[in-house]
This record gives C-alpha cells, sequence and structure tokens, in this order.
C-alpha cells in the first residue's frame, strides 16, 4: 500500500489538493476563501498535466542533430504548453472572481457569504 | 480570395477582433460600440446560413488552424450540427444584439464600452465552441464563453454580483472537471482530436481512465447546461442579468453546453460506448423528467416573472435533455433534442425580452405590478401571449411540435410514464403563464389597485420581441410540414443514430 503511495506520489498529491480546494469552495463562508480554493483547485489539476508529461531522466524535447538517434528520451512538450493556456484561463477567472467580490464588498460592506445573505433578507427585495 | 472553406475560422475571429475595435473606438465614441458590434453579429449570421447551405448541399467543412495536419494541429469541423447550432446562436445573438441598443442605454448608460466588448466575446466563444473539432480548444472556449458571460450577468451590479459570483464558482468547477476529462483521455490516447479520439478509444473502452474521463465530461457539463441537480446557479443568474443576457443565457450558452455534451458523448466516445459500457442515458432520461417536474412547480411559486422564466428554463432543459437521453432508443434520434434547442431559444428570447421590456419601461419585476399592461402596452403583451402559448404546446407552434416529437419518441421508447410527466408539466405551464396573462388583461377593473402608467416601448425593442413571437408559430409551421428534417437525418445518421428513417 505504502509503495503504491510512494510511487505515484504526484497523482495522490493532485487528488489531496484537489479535494482541498474542492471543500475550501463548499465549505468557507469567505468569498475570498472560495477563491482561494478554486485555484488550488485549478492548481491541482495543472499539476496533473504537468506530471503527466514528465518522463524521468528525459531531457528537453528540442530535436537538434545531436539528439536524433542517440536513444535519448525527452519530455513530452504538449501539456505543459496545454496548461499555458490553461493558466491564462484560471488567471482571468480569478481577476473576474476578485472584481466582482471587490464590487460586492462596495455594495454590501462585507465578504461573508451569511452576512451578504442577511442583508439581501433585510432589504426584503427579490429584484433590485 | 474569400472562400466558404475558411468561414470556420472566420466567424470566430471577426467577434475578436470586433471586440477589440469596439473597446477602442469607444474611447472616441460610445454610441458606435452598438453599431459595430450588430454589423459584426450580422456579418457573422449571414455568413452562418451560407455555412449551413454549404454544409447540408457539398458537405462538412474541415479548416486546418495554420495547415497543421490534424490529429497534431487543431481543427475546425462544421458538420450538419455544428452549422444549425451555429446559425440558430448568431439568430438569437443577432436579436439580443438589437434589442439591446436602448435597454442598454437606458440600463447601464455608462458602460456601453465594456458591455458590447464582454458581448462580443460571448459571441466569440459560443461561436467556438460550436465550430472546433479538438477537445481542449473546446475547453478554452468554453471558458472564454463562461467568463465573459459572468461580467455581463454582473454588469447591472447590487443582487447581480452575488449570482454572478455563484455562477462562476460552479461554472469554474464543472469548466475543471472537462478539463480533467480531457487531460484522462490525453494520458491513454495521446490525441486530442476529436475525430483521432473517436479513432483510438474503442481499444480502450474497458479501461477504467476512459471511464472516469467520461464521468468528468459529464458531470463538467451538467454543471455548465444546469441539469437538474446542478442547475442552482441558474436562478438567480438568469434573473438578475440585463434582460438581453437573460435570452443568451437560457436560449444560447445553456444550449451550447448541451452541444458540448452532445459533441462529447456521440463524437468523442461513441454510440457503442454509451450503449454498452456506460449506459447512464436511462438516468439521464428520468433526471430529465424530475427537472420538467421541479423546475415547473418552482416556476409557480415565483412572484418575479424573469425568476419563474428562470426556472421554467430548468424544466426545458428536462424537455432537451430527455430528448437526448431517449436518442438511442428510438427513430427519431437527436431530433427532439436539437429541436427543441432552436424553439426554446425563439420562444424564452421572446419571453426575457418582453421581461425586460417592462422592466425598461416601469422598473416593472413582480406579476403582481403587472395590471392593466395588456392596454397599455398591447404589442409587447400580445408577443408575450404568443410565446406563452407556444410554452404551452398550442398547435402549431414550436412548443407543440417538441412535445409531439417526444410523445412519439417516448411512446417508440416504451416509457409511457414520461407521456405522463409531458403532460403533467404541459398542465403546470399553462398555470403559470395563465397567472400572468390574468394580471395583465382580466384584473384591470378593480377600483383599489393602481395602474402603472406606462407606453409602448421604442421600436427597436418592439420589433425583436415581435418578430421572435410570430417566429413561435413560423418555425413551428415550417417543423411541422417537414423542411428542416433532411439536416436532422444528416445529424443522427453522423453519430449513427436513428438508422429507421
Amino acid at each position: 500500500m505504502i509503495d503504491l503511495i510512494l510511487a505515484k506520489y504526484n497523482y495522490w498529491t493532485f487528488i489531496i489538493l484537489m479535494l482541498i480546494g474542492f471543500y475550501a469552495m463548499i465549505a468557507k463562508d469567505n468569498l475570498i476563501k472560495k477563491v482561494i480554493g478554486l485555484s488550488i483547485f485549478q492548481t491541482a489539476i495543472f499539476l496533473f498535466y504537468i506530471s503527466l508529461g514528465d518522463i524521468s531522466g528525459g531531457t528537453a524535447p528540442i530535436v537538434s542533430e545531436e539528439i536524433i538517434g542517440k536513444g535519448y528520451i525527452y519530455v513530452n512538450p504538449l501539456p505543459h504548453v496545454l496548461i499555458l493556456t490553461a493558466i491564462v484561463v484560471a488567471v482571468a477567472t480569478l481577476a473576474v472572481a476578485l472584481a466582482l467580490i471587490i464590487r460586492i464588498y462596495e455594495e454590501y460592506g462585507t465578504i461573508e457569504e451569511e452576512e451578504i445573505l442577511k442583508i439581501e433578507r433585510e432589504r426584503g427585495t427579490s429584484c433590485q | 480570395m474569400l472562400s466558404i472553406e475558411q468561414f470556420p475560422l472566420l466567424i470566430v475571429v471577426i467577434s475578436l477582433l470586433s471586440a477589440f475595435t469596439i473597446l477602442i473606438l469607444g474611447w472616441l465614441n460610445e454610441k458606435l460600440a452598438c453599431y459595430i458590434s450588430i454589423v459584426t453579429v450580422l456579418v457573422q449570421f449571414v455568413m452562418s446560413i451560407f455555412v449551413l447551405n454549404h454544409v447540408l448541399t457539398i458537405g462538412t467543412i474541415h479548416y486546418w488552424l495554420g495547415g497543421w495536419m490534424p490529429p497534431w494541429g487543431i481543427e475546425y469541423v462544421i458538420d450538419p450540427m455544428s452549422a444549425y447550432m451555429l446559425a440558430t446562436l448568431l439568430f438569437l445573438g443577432l436579436v439580443c444584439v438589437i434589442y439591446s441598443k436602448r435597454n442598454i442605454e437606458h440600463e447601464l448608460p455608462r458602460k456601453l464600452v465594456s458591455f458590447y466588448t464582454a458581448y462580443q466575446l460571448l459571441i466569440a466563444g459560443l461561436c467556438g465552441v460550436v465550430v472546433t473539432g479538438d477537445i481542449f480548444n473546446m475547453f478554452v472556449f468554453i471558458e472564454i464563453m463562461s467568463i465573459s458571460s459572468y461580467a455581463l450577468i454582473a454588469s447591472r451590479g447590487k443582487i447581480a454580483l452575488k449570482a454572478s459570483f455563484t455562477y462562476l464558482v460552479m461554472g469554474s468547477i464543472g469548466a475543471c472537471f472537462f478539463l480533467l476529462g480531457v487531460g484522462f483521455l490525453y494520458s491513454v490516447t495521446g490525441s486530442l482530436n476529436m475525430h483521432d479520439l473517436s479513432v483510438l478509444l474503442p481499444l480502450l473502452y474497458e479501461n477504467k481512465v476512459v471511464q472516469a474521463a467520461f464521468v468528468f465530461f459529464i458531470v463538467g457539463l451538467a454543471i455548465k447546461m444546469a441539469l437538474f441537480p446542478l442547475h442552482t446557479w441558474l436562478p438567480d443568474a438568469h434573473a438578475f442579468a440585463p434582460a438581453e443576457i437573460s435570452a443568451m443565457l437560457s436560449g444560447i450558452i445553456v444550449a451550447v453546453s448541451t452541444y458540448a455534451f452532445i459533441r462529447v458523448t456521440f463524437s468523442v466516445f461513441t454510440l457503442k460506448f454509451i450503449t454498452m459500457y456506460l449506459p447512464i442515458f436511462d438516468i439521464l432520461c428520468w433526471v430529465s423528467v424530475i427537472a420538467m417536474l421541479y423546475g415547473s412547480v418552482l416556476a409557480i411559486t415565483q412572484t418575479n416573472l424573469k425568476r419563474m422564466l428562470a426556472y421554467s428554463s430548468v424544466a426545458n432543459m428536462g424537455y432537451i435533455m430527455l430528448g437526448v437521453g431517449l436518442s438511442t432508443s428510438t427513430s427519431l434520434g437527436l431530433t427532439p433534442a436539437l429541436m427543441h434547442i432552436l424553439n426554446h431559444a425563439v420562444m424564452k428570447g421572446c419571453l426575457f425580452m418582453v421581461a425586460g421590456a417592462f422592466i425598461y419601461k416601469a422598473d416593472l419585476w413582480e406579476i403582481e405590478d403587472f395590471r392593466g399592461l395588456g392596454r397599455k402596452m398591447p404589442y409587447t403583451t400580445f408577443a408575450f401571449i404568443l410565446a406563452a402559448l407556444a410554452m404551452v404546446g398550442m398547435p402549431p407552434s414550436v412548443g407543440f411540435v417538441t412535445k409531439l416529437y417526444l410523445i412519439i419518441a417516448c411512446m417508440e421508447a416504451g416509457q409511457f410514464i414520461f407521456v405522463v410527466a409531458i403532460f403533467a408539466s404541459t398542465l403546470l405551464i399553462v398555470y403559470y403563464f395563465w397567472r400572468v396573462i390574468e394580471y395583465m388583461y382580466i384584473r384591470t377593473g378593480d377600483k383599489d389597485d393602481k395602474e402603472v402608467e406606462v407606453d409602448e416601448v421604442p421600436v427597436s425593442m418592439l420589433i425583436p420581441i415581435l418578430i421572435l413571437g410570430v417566429l413561435c408559430f413560423i418555425i413551428g409551421i415550417v417543423w411541422l410540414i417537414d423542411i428542416p428534417l433532411p439536416m436532422m437525418d444528416a445529424v443522427n445518421s453522423l453519430f449513427g443514430l436513428g438508422g429507421m428513417s
């Protein structure tokens, strides 16, 4: 059992991080903490992709005269490139989320979800 | 020379370019933003009609980005289903952007430029999801679409901010699950091209990684398309967004996520996988039936018109997914589901725009405040009645056609209990629309009730509303005389469905 964990420790790390992020998104009341959870969740998936592309002992994937036909192994660059794109997407999501939180704070004076709901109930308006 | 083979890319790129043009020219003159947006979407819509014609007469269009051959490069593919979705989404996009001119000037007077920039990004994302043939590219476009819709929902401020934040958190979880599914598939096949995956995967169907990937795709997209237990972000987001964004959300954004679902289940995984290895479609049918009833019941309890329509959207997603769920067991295949995507876009587009018109004129949100509107805004309420009748399913409206086809599909599959559910949800729909119509037309004479002083909305808002209202019936007749059915058969034969036609 312990061998199984140690041999694939990168995947276990990814699973644990992902669940930590998921827990934070569900259980935390503070909106900033929710966003931190979201970030951990996304980063865990990036970690999965990055460790997917790696080969132990592999060299950088630059194909040149010196490498071809000499039995070198090199890592798969594609997952890393994909993750660059996904990081950009994650940054955009994060930016929108933080901008929304700033606006929510201006509007309600708090970023605790319970308190926002309480203020909403007191205002008693289901619309504007 | 511009040939039609380049249209798949152009449709996406024009929208992206137009987003930046709006941002730059908007600094000079705010009024330009709207016109640039209208022209762009109009050009895209015309292009999508050419593409639809080309796909149906000549065949599927493949475009290789940068000339790189798939499976190495990214490929854009337009087959009959993509072309149909593309034309549908750009049509509603065009109607919404025309409607938005006066409405946004009224609701977001100082945010015109940012609104139209985000709107163009939304259209770019929607088109991208539909045209792409690469599964990672699909993830990127789903996120472009979602992020711009978070911003658009939040644009009215106040309670919409909270709604948008909830949608953002849930939508990001959905997108991350989708990304994880892509990663799992890549780890076992080493490919991201959808066609290539569908060739490589059959050897690996027994593999647990592939099955886990499928589950991640389904759950991720189920959040995005607000399938019943995961719909909790939808009512607030629909209710508090500006009217045209509500219409786009309900009619198109959710439907494009459904498109992604159909694409993943039938193009990447095939019919064989979902019938033999992970038979989820029976469960899907039951979930959709629950969604139909649950959405309709909650719609009755709402006092706010836009929230009522939002819950009705949950119910209508049930109709679409019931069509998808039954597709493997009937000769109609995906026809009822795809049909309802267009039908729902037209009906809900009209209803949300009417709700927006009441808010535009007199800030009327609650159904009880609608007293006397039938006399004061005759054309708007007439369109509302047309769309409401279509929702109920009066022949020959679009709602009737969907229900007819769904009932035939249920009968063929031998699921009579679903027929009962469709009738039950129809009764509920009659109830909650009647309530609105009653307030608008009948409860006008009461002495104590004050009536609001309003008149008709501006022409540029009225025409989109009336066009959609009338189309509810015209499209229904078009479906009934079987003109578009060859297109649906082309889609079904693409996925190996139906077969008995």
